[in-house]
């Protein structure tokens, strides 16, 4: 059984849930959609990882 | 009561939200629709009226006058009218959901001050639940009488309320509202305004101060105390269907952050089974768009902070049909009724559409 990690988004606080993931891995936040960079996994750190802001045209 | 086979009837049945509410409910497992009316299609078969139900029922419509006992009564008449003929309506069936705006606001001052005219039956305003299950829910479960819901006053209220609820609003700052709509919330009766030219492509401001929601929103959100000087102003756009309420309100702690935000929304709408928060970071659709929840019961609501000013943008889109009328009708029908409260709701919307 992989083991779960918890930690909170940094950006909106919501509890993420993951397993089977590695430090420098880039994951999802399912509620807001930032992505965020595992930073260590003992303890289980989310950092937000750069993100280019998009540009719509309009 | 028992819950297998519900008879229900439709009073004014060939409007726009009578024709989705029969939609919803030929696809409901529990109901069986007993009567619809029209008194000027009757006689005629509710297909060609309202064509995306052809091959799903042989109903006809019948008039008013032939309406008999049922367990449910739905009235999706022309605002003005159900309110003088409420008590025939009341003889023929134990439970009502009103659709229109006659019984929505608790006090009769407020209809005359925003319809015009006195209340044709104010002995009958307290009996009735406002239909918006998101604030009323156990209300609405004992409830024998429900009103409908505005669908402007539902974009607004869903996306103000969690701000009131944990009190972040600056009570003593205006709050200020765009809604920009359909052209299917000014019903099936043409006029010189909707004649395709002249409205296809506008973004006509219709309403700019005054609108009859506002009274609404208001009585909504005194629920949560004192309500600051509301102000909603609304523009046709080219939809169909579809709402957007665009809220501007001031926090009244200025250290408050976006993840504060996230938190009062997330309290208010947790459990919320049609109500979906949308703010994200990535992807088209980073904001409610009414598109998205057409067809479906969704209320998708969002926000952003201006970390300059504290001003809080916030944000709901419904479908005016479905969340905005037939669909939170349905909804009530289930809590009043017993049943699941998402039955016959579950359609999730259309993409691309």
């Amino acid at each position: 059984m992989p083991e779960v990690l918890v930690a909170e988004c940094p950006e909106c606080g919501a509890e993420i849930e993951v397993t089977d993931v590695i430090e420098g891995e880039i994951i999802e936040c399912p509620d807001c959609g930032v992505e965020l960079e595992v930073r260590s996994l003992n303890p289980f750190v989310l950092e937000l990882a750069p993100q280019e802001e998009e540009d719509w045209g309009e | 009561m028992s819950t297998d086979r519900l008879s229900v009837s439709i009073v004014g049945a060939s409007g726009y939200t009578g024709g989705e509410l029969l939609r919803l409910l030929l696809g409901h497992p529990n109901i069986e629709i007993k009567q619809v009316t029209s008194e000027r299609n009757a006689g005629r078969y509710v297909h060609f009226v309202h064509p995306n139900l052809r091959g799903h029922t042989r109903l006809k419509f019948t008039s008013a006058s032939e309406l008999q006992p049922c367990d449910l009564l739905f009235l999706c008449l022309p605002h003005g009218q159900a309110q003088t003929r409420i008590d025939d309506f009341a003889a023929l069936a134990p439970r009502i959901i009103d659709l229109s705006a006659d019984f929505r606001l608790r006090d009769p001052t407020l209809y005359e001050r925003w319809y015009g005219r006195p209340h044709a039956a104010p002995e009958w305003l307290d009996r009735f639940v406002y239909g918006l299950p998101e604030l009323h829910r156990d209300e609405i479960r004992s409830a024998s009488y429900v009103s409908g819901v505005g669908c402007n006053a539902t974009a607004t209220t869903l996306a103000l309320w969690p701000l009131f609820q944990a009190d972040l609003v600056d009570r003593d700052r205006d709050v200020i509202i765009e809604v920009k709509v359909g052209s299917s919330e000014g019903g099936n009766s043409p006029s010189e305004a909707s004649h395709h030219p002249e409205r296809s492509g506008v973004v006509r401001s219709f309403a700019p101060t005054g609108h009859r929601h506002t009274a609404e929103v208001i009585q909504a959100l005194s629920r949560t105390g004192q309500v600051p000087p509301i102000h909603l102003s609304a523009t046709a756009v080219e939809l169909v269907r579809g709402v957007l309420a665009t809220g501007h309100a001031f926090l009244k702690d200025r250290g408050l952050t976006e993840r504060d935000l996230w938190k009062a929304y997330r309290a208010a709408y947790r459990d919320e089974p049609f109500v979906r928060i949308v703010k994200e970071r990535q992807g088209i659709y980073r904001y409610p768009e009414p598109k998205i929840v057409a067809g479906s019961n969704h209320a998708d609501v969002g926000f952003e902070l201006d970390p300059e000013t504290g001003r809080v943008v916030a944000l709901c889109a419904i479908d005016n049909l479905m969340k905005g009328a037939a669909g939170t009708a349905v909804q009530c029908m289930n809590l009043m009724c017993g049943l699941p409260e998402t039955r016959g709701l579950e359609f999730t919307g259309l993409h691309p559409v």
